[in-house]
């Protein structure tokens, strides 16, 4: 059966509720030093490297972004472990948090749908993050502008700003986890504390368990070991189980984008780089086709963490 | 049932699993009635109201709110209504002001109207000085009463109260249950729970008394009393005099004479007896220390029902017990 009304009525002022007690919390402000500090650290590292090996580069200003100088990691690193940590900072407790101060009732019995505050506070976080992220990423090319002195051309920018984009679905990739959990734990440390150790899990620990679990599954072909290569099967097997992380689909977007001159992300056959010109950077689209299923499965992740959450809120009690 | 019900309730019933909360309950609540849902922690009075209001699913039964189906049609029945949760709560970090403005955002009020109604609803429950303080320094009766304002800036037709008199110390209580009466006399109909039943007792019309699940007694409290305490009035004297206890037995209307300690008399009675019997003490020139009577209490009704009807009791017991 239908339902009365619509399911947004109220969305807005939810969301513009949130967004103003995200910007103005002492949180938010932690977070955003944070982000500003680490992205002059590597900056200043990759300006240095960049100064020192000048050379005849096409993509100069990209180099801004992954170029790295020890022990600093550079600041695409940087960014793939702050952002995960930024948007559960901001998302852990927004659900829960209404249970524990007991406005949750109060809210709810007002003409408004559960639709509307949820989808409201994932929105809220989403927009925080991505003023958040279109600040640093303006600093970073206005710092590198200023720095290096060279103008980036259309397709950098234009590279660059797909990166901004993506690194917004990643964040919210953490922020609907982050939501989910604070709708299934009614404590927020409990919330913030398991979406974190999955974070750890899923960035740190999975990259290496996948290559374990592959060598069991299909174990290694001792002929390709004698050579000193990978088994293809046990390889591919190896980059689909590590794809189920959304930090490699993260990373290897970024890679696609921002390293003009990669051509796959994965093991390619020597007979598929038959008249390659090796070094050759790729157009611009064909570098987005590259990564195109990464981004989907991203954005996917996204949409299927911030369902399942919406599922469970919807049939939750909200008493206390 | 009732002829002009705001909220009709039939055969209600809410299972978790195979506890059941809330067994087949009905009531009514008329237009401008203040309707109290009376019993102890874990009777179903919170899961009610959750129905009542769409919160929840209904297991099986129905309730009407104003005619509409709080499952089919929640919006029309949370604008219409406002509800004051169980230790209610608000944005600490903001103002009482803005946090009823946010409210009344997400009712839809327009700016104007907004403004001019909240300032209003704090004015009614005495918070307009209070307007621009944080609620992170309200006291609890300062929150119940901000909560109370939501209800009135939304101008809300029925008003639930879910325990609003629970931890408030008698001042705060008694200032609480005033703007409830005020409710009624603006005809907007309370549904209120509480398991402090005296406390309540002197603002409903009528209650009722749950108890695990199911309403055991419904009705206005005087006519429960009638109902279960026999059907009397207890009316104690202290006065001497000799012979005093025979003569009360004489007064017409009086069924016993209990002497309860030195001068102390006990008259059990179909009716109010007071002018007579003090005209009897007056007329044996007896000095009249003390003249009383028991209103029906709803602590001792809820108590000698259970006393009556133990095999009820019982069954309870096993049903909790399950």
């Amino acid at each position: 059966m239908q339902r009365e009304g619509s399911a947004f009525s109220g969305l807005g002022v939810v969301m513009l509720k949130e967004l103003s007690d995200h910007l103005a919390s002492v949180r938010m402000r932690v977070l955003e030093w944070l982000v500003v500090l680490v992205a002059l650290a590597a900056l200043y590292g990759a300006i240095q490297q960049i100064k020192d090996t000048t050379a005849e580069d096409p993509f100069l200003f990209l180099r801004l972004f992954t170029t790295s100088r020890d022990p600093l990691p550079s600041f695409v690193s940087f960014l793939s472990f702050l952002v995960p940590l930024m948007a559960i900072g901001l998302g852990f407790d927004s659900v829960n948090g209404e249970h524990n101060r007991r406005t949750l009732s109060r809210i709810l019995s007002q003409p408004i749908y559960r639709d509307a505050l949820l989808f409201g506070k994932f929105l809220a976080g989403l927009v925080t993050l991505s003023i958040s992220l279109l600040t640093l990423w303006l600093l970073v090319v206005g710092l590198g502008l200023f720095l290096i002195g060279i103008p980036p051309g259309a397709e950098e920018i234009a590279r660059s700003f797909v990166f901004l984009l993506v690194t917004i679905v990643y964040a919210g990739v953490w922020l609907a986890l982050a939501l989910l959990f604070s709708v299934v734990f009614r404590s927020a440390a409990t919330a913030a504390l398991v979406t974190l150790g999955l974070w750890l899990l899923v960035t740190f620990i999975w990259p290496v368990l996948a290559g374990a679990l592959a060598q069991i599954i299909v174990p290694p072909d001792p002929r390709y070991t004698a050579l000193g290569l990978q088994t293809p099967g046990t390889a591919q097997l190896e980059q689909i189980l590590a794809r189920f992380s959304p930090s490699t689909l993260y990373a290897e977007i970024v890679v696609a984008l921002l390293d003009p001159t990669t051509r796959a992300l994965g093991p390619i056959y020597l007979s598929q780089l038959q008249g390659a010109v090796l070094g050759a950077p790729l157009p611009f689209v064909e570098s987005i086709l590259i990564a195109w299923p990464q981004m989907v499965g991203m954005i996917a992740t996204a949409i299927v963490l911030f369902v399942i959450g919406y599922v469970i809120f919807q049939r939750q009690e909200v008493r206390a | 049932m009732i002829a002009d019900a705001v909220i009709e309730a039939n055969g209600l019933t809410k299972a978790y699993g195979s506890a059941v909360a809330v067994d087949h309950i009905s009531f009514g609540v008329g237009r401008g009635e203040i309707f109290g849902l009376l019993g102890p922690n874990g009777a179903g009075k919170t899961t009610t109201i959750l129905m009542i209001l769409g919160l929840t699913e209904i297991s099986s039964g129905d309730v009407r709110v104003l005619g509409f189906n709080p499952a089919r049609e929640p919006l029309s029945v949370k604008r219409r209504v406002g509800y004051l949760p169980d230790t209610v709560g608000f944005y600490d970090n903001m103002t009482a002001a803005d946090n009823l403005r946010y409210t009344a955002r997400l009712i839809g009020f327009r700016s104007m109207e907004r403004e001019k109604r909240i300032a209003a609803a704090l004015e009614r429950v005495g918070l307009a000085e209070f307007a621009d303080q944080a609620v992170g320094t309200f006291s609890r009766g300062m929150r119940q009463r901000l909560g109370l304002a939501e209800i009135v800036m939304k101008g809300a037709q029925i008003a639930i109260l879910d325990e609003p008199t629970s931890a408030l110390d008698p001042h705060a209580t008694a200032e609480l249950l005033g703007i409830i009466r005020g409710f009624k006399a603006e005809g907007v109909s309370v549904l209120l729970s509480s398991h402090l039943l005296e406390r309540v007792q002197s603002v409903c019309d009528r209650v009722a008394l749950f108890h695990a699940g199911r309403i055991a007694l419904m009705g206005s409290v005087p006519d429960l009393g009638r109902q279960v305490l026999g059907g009397g009035y207890i009316v104690d004297i202290d006065a001497d005099g000799v012979g005093l206890p025979e003569r009360l037995a004489l007064i017409p209307g009086v069924s016993g004479v209990e002497k309860t300690g030195i001068g102390k008399i006990r008259l059990h009675a179909d009716r109010d007896v007071r002018p007579e019997a003090a005209a009897e003490v007056v007329a044996m020139q007896g000095r009249l220390k003390y003249l009383g009577v028991q209103e029906p209490n709803l602590e001792a009704i809820y108590t000698r029902y259970f006393e009556a009807n133990p095999e009820q009791g019982a069954r309870e017991r096993t049903r909790h017990a399950a």
